[in-house]
């Protein structure tokens, strides 16, 4: 699936409930399939700032594809970054950094999160798409 | 029916007539009766900032649209009436933390605006190198990083008063904390992240036997009870208009006269002024001398209306109402299983910082938010306090006197869903 068609796919199962509490057991359980990150990188170095719980994401290089695990100790946050990893794990460098990640709006995350979560948002795709930018500069040497 | 019962039972029923029912002051805080997600808005973050009843709305609308002119400038009627609104505000704060003087008032932008100030001007008059501040294990941020920025500028130390498990000053340890350097004590009446009253009076009066000022950040105490600063005899107090339902962007700082008079100015401008040359200033007299630039004088006046509103419902039944809603909320809250309780000191403001069992704190303040309730997840910006018992935040529900037993009520079954949710 490419990397809409899988946002598609998300926005489609968030937009049954119509019950916010329904969208959260929903993010819950996406936080269960999570990849987890191996304990050894939940170091300093893969925390994510700008987010009120913890998030460690990690990025791995193979085949020209990069794939992540994560983890944080909030389980809503686990879902959200469960979200995101969905959409971009397993992809190539390029098609990270053009990626227009329309899901987040639609299926109400931005507006209906805290800002100061809102922001931990952010600040992952940020976080995730510098990871792209600098695999894709390494690729170039 | 005995007669102490008998009298008990008709004081009751005076007070009842007396006093307004929780729905008459419920009506006067338009906000409360919003929805949020459809539901019923649940304010319990009165800790953060508290509600505006609608004579502090009506009264910053009335200045705005009456009578907004420049204070202490104008020869024009709008800039006299804005003026005398504005010193009879200054009364009604001295009169309301029962100052001695009006000059004693300073008017800031908050909390944090007074102890910066304070911490600047007592630095440059009194700190040395070496010195030393002791403050709690219990500051917010605000009464730590003024402290810490003036201590690094002089090279002056901060010394801390630890807290026991209750999330209590070991008040023993405060003793052995004093030295030939102390040059001040700066602490909370009332801790933010855990509702802790502390023992002011006893703090300050053993500081002055060593002939060492003491301030007392009231942000989180001056709206419970009465505070009395001149039997408290603090040398400084300071507060917020908004956590005493007045506006945003005013605080106060009261300073004993002798004190105000020696420190210097900590901002330079305008009003706060006699003569300018470029030569040489000299400063106006108390309280303008601290008082630079146009200040905000439409959120003064409204935290002059705030206080007569306080006054109007009475200090002694708001206490009264909130030692019940604290009561109501321990039992109900220290029922459920899993849920453990941060700050069980017995003597506390109305506030319950808690813990559910392997529940992140985000987590709990997210469900709750979508059930309507509000309350504040995290540090509650005292860091130290969570360091102090191992943890990363806490969710807290601050409540004041129009919250009602109905409220925390929602709030319990609002916890056992996100209990059920995460488990």
């Amino acid at each position: 699936m490419t990397i809409n068609q899988v946002q598609d796919t998300i926005v489609d199962e968030f937009s049954i409930f119509e019950d916010w509490m329904d969208k959260y057991n929903l993010l819950i359980d996406t936080g269960k399939e999570l990849p987890v990150i191996d304990q050894k990188f939940k170091t300093k170095d893969f925390i994510i700032e700008g987010c009120q719980s913890k998030v460690w994401l990690h990025p791995e290089l193979k085949e020209g594809r990069i794939f992540f695990t994560a983890d944080s100790d909030a389980i809503i946050t686990r879902g959200i970054v469960g979200l995101l990893i969905k959409v971009l794990s397993d992809r190539k460098p390029e098609e990270i950094i053009s990626a227009d990640l329309y899901f987040i709006d639609k299926i109400g995350l931005r507006q209906h999160l805290s800002p100061t979560r809102s922001n931990g948002l952010l600040s992952m795709v940020r976080q995730i798409k510098l990871y792209a930018i600098a695999y894709k500069a390494k690729g170039k040497k | 029916m005995n007669y102490h019962v008998a009298q008990a039972a008709w004081l009751n029923a005076i007070n009842n007539f007396l006093l307004k029912n929780i729905s008459e002051i419920r009506a006067d805080f338009p906000i409360l009766n919003k929805k949020v997600y459809n539901k019923p808005l649940i304010y319990l973050d009165n800790g953060a900032t508290t509600q505006k009843p609608q004579c502090v709305i009506d009264k910053i609308n009335e200045v705005f649209s009456s009578y907004n002119g420049n204070i202490h400038r104008g020869v024009h009627a709008i800039s006299d009436k804005a003026s005398e609104e504005y010193e009879t505000a200054r009364e009604k704060v001295r009169s309301f933390i029962n100052a001695g003087k009006r000059e004693e008032i300073v008017f800031t932008s908050g909390t944090t605006g007074s102890i910066n100030a304070l911490a600047f001007s007592f630095g440059e008059r009194y700190i040395r190198k070496g010195d030393e501040i002791i403050i709690s294990n219990l500051e917010h941020h605000a009464n730590i990083v003024p402290w810490q920025m003036m201590c690094e500028r002089k090279k002056a130390k901060l010394r801390i008063i630890p807290i026991n498990d209750n999330g209590e000053i070991l008040f023993d340890e405060y003793l052995k904390l004093f030295s030939p350097k102390t040059k001040l004590v700066a602490v909370s009446q009332v801790s933010n992240a855990l509702g802790t009253i502390l023992p002011v009076k006893k703090i300050i009066s053993v500081a002055h036997t060593l002939n060492i000022p003491v301030m007392i950040d009231g942000a989180q105490g001056v709206q419970h009870g009465i505070t009395d600063v001149k039997a408290m005899d603090c040398d400084f107090y300071v507060f917020s208009g908004h956590k005493i339902y007045g506006p945003t962007g005013i605080g106060v700082l009261y300073g004993k006269e002798k004190w105000l008079t020696e420190l210097p100015p900590y901002q330079g401008g305008g009003d706060m002024v006699e003569t300018v040359t470029f030569e040489k200033t000299t400063y106006n007299e108390l309280p303008f001398k601290f008082e630079a630039g146009t200040m905000n004088f439409p959120g003064a006046i409204g935290l002059g209306t705030a206080l007569d509103y306080v006054l109007s419902l009475g200090r002694e039944d708001i206490e009264m109402r909130e030692r019940e809603l604290l009561e109501y909320a321990t039992n109900r809250l220290s029922g459920i299983d899993k849920l453990k309780i941060y700050g069980v000191s017995d003597k506390k403001i109305s506030t319950i910082s808690f813990l559910l069992k392997d529940i992140h704190q985000y987590d709990t303040g997210m469900i709750l938010d979508k059930l309507g309730i509000a309350v504040r997840t995290g540090t509650h910006c005292a860091q130290p306090v969570m360091d102090r018992f191992g943890i990363d935040g806490t969710v807290r529900a601050s409540m004041c006197f129009y919250n009602t037993k109905e409220e925390i009520d929602v709030l319990g079954t609002g916890i056992e869903k996100v209990i059920s949710m995460f488990s």
